[in-house]
């Protein structure tokens, strides 16, 4: 649904779903249970394909985003809501299955508002206008003198009011407006934006209720767990299935297809284990005897490799963004820092482990999965089967909630596996992941290194600064040829330095690829804004002044900056530049909301210490402050703010929940969180050698939130970029340890 | 055939005795509220009560808890026998807690338990007896908030349910308290 803005009307209506010129949509009941009840309550009267009213008033609303904890199934209908003029209390959400007429359904790059916010109104104006022309046509007024509030429209001169139960029929029948052309409301009349409505799902949360993919149970169904190649590219040479097929309760063992490179998001391949419950399926699948070929990827090993990448990024890379000339400068090395740092293999490790239940029946085939791409999924789904794009609507696909997901979900394998089992056995599958299965096979955050160089100025800020990174870029797992990352990659925290420098140069490196990269939480603002935030405070500790200070000095006057300027080909997370804009104002005023709120400048006692840092990602602005002690070689986080600048809040619990989270998020990775790989398989199995924050290890959180009429800009992403340097520098000023390669396990006990 | 009581039923399980109560819930039972998370006792996703006492089903066989009493999340309830509306549920819901909500149920599992032994736990104790559940999303803060509410709602109830037990003859009787919860937990 993206640039509703330059399309016709014709255009949106396609884009929510309607294809003809016409508007009837009749009722969205089976056409004989309408005929049988239709002067019930429970009539629904379909408006739009996210709108549908009920004869009794009540609101039904589709939210075709998904939800992974993020509170979206709360966001978009209250959006939509708001722009209805409906009554929350009325309003009741459904969930969209995969399909092309919601629009874009891609929940991820924290986008569903900052990227979808004004056609998500639209949806909801366009709907309330066929409501007031209703009500319009049948006091025969004119348009402008009535309104809807509160699931009414309203006469403004008689004050008569019709219930939207009562207009819905009508409203149905007429041809919607303009998209482009409906007023939206201005935010100063907001009622339900910017507030904390009930939560969604909250209540069926707490009672048990709520149904994620692992959840899913069908007569007749089989569990099926699968043992996959150790090694990326692995192949199953041959297998003996005779011990496992003894086991009480399995049916099957089923060899999946083989897979070549590229990797894509295909399944792994491997062998499958399937059997009438769980149990039953996991002693089967000890019980398989495996001979691998585990491929030319066996030879990566994930420390050497860091090392590698380290002395890659020492040398002079390929072009990104230029200035001046850093290489024709003679630094001065008692007023120049020079820093490489390094970040390892970061897995999602969501808590409801990936799982996906399918059922085949000829050409037909319906899904239920736990999936932040329900459309991708869906048409991966269609090419397992053979279908052609037209016959792609064979395939129901069923979103459940997530138990989180951070990226992870994304990636469609695990769905097409619950395909491709669910075809080979003609029965019902649910495909579930082990813990050892989702932490050995994922589509981890890629290992890296960046550099950086710069030489102090004697104002009190920098110049000739030079940032490199390298590592293994995402685009590989559909071109194996790939060894550099995209424009939009290096445009999170790296091509888009908003600092005022006279003397730039931003740089590239070529490195090949060995187990599958993905995008988790926040993707390379992982390791550049751990550059970035770690590189500023060395700056600030040489030039001997406070972290802030050097930030704001670096920033500069308040300007737009435009990342193209210096011939890098910024595309601002698909964000219109003058609507979103990197504005280096906000960032010092969050920097010093940050410091304020936080009191990083305060006398701390030996051996505590404050740090700050702060990014620009995925639209929105976000410091953060962490206040560790160093005692014995332990470090113990004492206390974290973050503060945010995200725009136009719509939910704003849900947005200090996010950055809650992200502060959490970026605890595991700056402490504790490594992958390692040696002979090209991942070494860690669970949560014992993955381990991630738990209660012991959380500090009193605070959450400064900035009210703001700017356009919305993302919120699950954001947060977590900042939080992880300002860990590290706390850690440096309590301790005069500086942590260059996470995670700080190494060095301290965390 | 494993005998057991479940959320204050009698139910019978043919299933392999090393079969770990998780799957025997989730995949017999159909009883889904109760998570799978590590399989390993790691994370606390999969806890339930045994006789009252947080256990992780995941790494316990049914046969080790023959004749003995279950709960899940699926049977919590309140002293007048609400289902999804203990102390600890309300206060869940009044602190917003969950963000995915996969880990949750393990989470209040564990928190109906400490409560149960220590009726108004210090930071200390509940750090010490939650730092076994894992929440992904990073709910603590508001973990060891809604702890703190439900045990000074509890108390609070506590006042009223003496007025039940002195009040056996089945009348009902308005409870000051539940109201305030309810309203809270809305």
């Amino acid at each position: 649904m993206q640039n509703i803005e330059n399309v016709s009307r014709r255009g949106f209506l396609k884009a929510v779903g309607v294809t003809s010129g016409s508007f009837v949509l009749g009722v969205s009941l089976p056409l004989s249970m309408a005929k049988a009840s239709s002067n019930s309550k429970d009539v629904s009267h379909a408006l739009n394909f996210f709108v549908s009213i009920a004869n009794d008033s009540k609101v039904t609303l589709v939210c075709h985003r998904s939800e992974m904890g993020q509170g979206i199934r709360t966001s978009v209908p209250q959006i939509i809501a708001e722009e209805l003029e409906a009554d929350w209390q009325q309003v009741s959400v459904i969930q969209a299955k995969a399909d092309s007429k919601y629009g874009s359904q891609g929940t991820a790059g924290s986008a569903s508002i900052r990227n979808h916010f004004t056609t998500i109104r639209q949806i909801g104006a366009v709907a309330r206008e066929m409501l007031e022309q209703a009500a319009a046509n049948i006091w025969k007024v004119p348009l402008n003198e009535v309104n809807a509030k509160n699931n009414f429209v309203i006469h403004n001169k008689t004050q008569q009011k019709i219930s939207f139960g009562e207009l819905a029929s009508h409203a149905a029948k007429l041809t919607p407006p303009d998209s482009k052309k409906v007023a939206l409301k201005n935010s100063a009349d907001f009622t339900l934006i910017g507030t904390d409505v009930k939560q969604v799902d909250l209540a069926n949360i707490v009672a048990g209720k709520a149904q994620y993919a692992q959840d899913i149970q069908l007569p007749n169904m089989l569990i099926a767990t699968i043992v996959r190649p150790p090694v990326v590219g692995g192949k199953v040479l041959s297998f003996d299935a005779k011990a496992a097929l003894k086991v009480k309760g399995v049916v099957d063992v089923i060899a999946l297809k083989p897979r070549p490179l590229p990797v894509t998001t295909n399944p792994l391949s491997g062998v499958a284990v399937l059997a009438e419950n769980t149990w039953a399926a996991l002693e089967g699948r000890k019980k398989l005897e495996i001979e691998w070929d585990l491929g030319e990827k066996q030879s990566h090993d994930s420390k050497k490799f860091t090392k590698k990448l380290a002395k890659q990024v020492n040398q002079r890379g390929e072009n990104v963004a230029t200035k001046g000339d850093v290489y024709a400068h003679q630094y001065d090395d008692e007023n120049t820092v020079e820093a490489t740092y390094t970040v390892p293999y970061i897995h999602h490790a969501p808590m409801e482990t990936p799982a996906a239940t399918a059922i085949v029946t000829g050409k037909k085939c319906i899904i239920w999965a736990g999936t932040q791409n329900p459309q991708w999924a869906k048409s991966k789904a269609a090419q397992e089967l053979g279908l052609a794009k037209e016959e792609q609507d064979n395939i129901e696909l069923n979103v459940t909630l997530m138990g989180g997901a951070f990226g992870r979900k994304s990636k469609s394998d695990f769905i097409v596996e619950a395909v491709e089992l669910a075809k080979a056995s003609n029965r019902p599958v649910k495909v579930i992941w082990s813990r050892e299965d989702d932490i050995q096979h994922g589509y981890y955050h890629s290992v890296s290194a960046n550099y950086c160089k710069a030489e102090l100025t004697p104002n009190g800020s920098a110049d000739h600064w030079i940032s490199r990174n390298a590592y293994p870029p995402i685009g590989w797992l559909w071109n194996t040829e790939q060894k550099t990352p995209a424009d939009s990659q290096l445009a999170l925290g790296f091509g888009d330095l908003p600092f005022e420098l006279n003397n730039l140069s931003i740089e590239k490196h070529q490195v090949d690829s060995f187990v599958r990269p993905g995008w988790v939480r926040s993707v390379a603002c992982i390791n550049n804004g751990f550059a970035l935030g770690s590189f500023v405070d060395e700056l600030a500790v040489k030039a001997d002044v406070p972290t802030r200070k050097m930030w704001l000095k670096l920033l500069g006057e308040d300007r737009h900056v435009d990342p193209s300027a210096n011939g890098f080909k910024y595309s601002n997370y698909n964000l219109d530049l003058s609507q979103h804009p990197v504005d280096t104002k906000r960032m010092k005023s969050l920097i010093n909301l940050i410091s304020d709120k936080a009191q990083v400048e305060q006398k701390l006692p030996i051996s505590q210490g404050w740090g700050i840092s702060f990014l620009r990602s995925f639209g929105s602005f976000v410091a953060a402050a962490t206040k560790v002690e160093v005692v014995n070689n332990k470090v113990n986080v004492l206390e974290m703010h973050t503060a945010v600048d995200c725009g136009i809040v719509v939910t704003p619990d849900r947005v200090k929940a996010q950055m809650e989270g992200a502060m959490i998020f970026g605890l595991s990775i700056a402490l504790m969180g490594e992958i390692s790989v040696e002979n090209g398989q991942v070494q860690q199995t669970n949560f014992h050698d993955y381990p991630v924050t738990r209660m012991n290890q959380v500090p009193e959180l605070h959450v400064h939130l900035v009210e703001s009429d700017a356009p919305p800009g993302g919120i699950g992403e954001p947060g977590v970029p900042p939080v992880i340097p300002s860990i590290t520098n706390a850690i440096y000023h309590a301790s005069k340890t500086r942590i260059r390669d996470l995670p700080v396990n190494k060095v301290f006990t965390v | 055939m494993i005998k057991i009581t479940l959320n204050e039923k009698p139910v019978t399980l043919d299933v392999d005795p090393a079969m770990p109560l998780l799957y025997a819930l989730r995949d017999e039972l159909k009883l889904t509220g109760t998570k799978f998370g590590c399989g390993a006792g790691q994370c606390g996703a999969c806890t339930v009560h045994l006789n009252g006492k947080a256990i992780r089903s995941c790494i316990t066989p049914v046969s080790a808890i023959a004749e003995q009493a279950i709960t899940t999340i699926e049977g919590l309830a309140d002293t007048s026998g609400n289902l999804g509306e203990s102390a600890v549920q309300q206060a869940w819901r009044e602190h917003k807690v969950p963000q995915c909500g996969y880990c949750q149920s393990g989470q209040m599992m564990s928190a109906t338990a400490l409560l149960s032994s220590i009726p108004n736990p210090s930071d200390e104790q509940i750090i010490e007896h939650m730092q076994g559940n894992i929440c992904r999303c990073g709910t603590y803060q508001r973990i060891k908030a809604a702890i703190k509410t439900a045990a000074d709602n509890s108390n609070k109830h506590q006042t009223a349910g003496n007025v039940t037990s002195a009040n056996n003859s089945g009348v009902e009787y308005f409870d000051a308290g539940q109201i305030t919860n309810n309203k809270q937990g809305a």
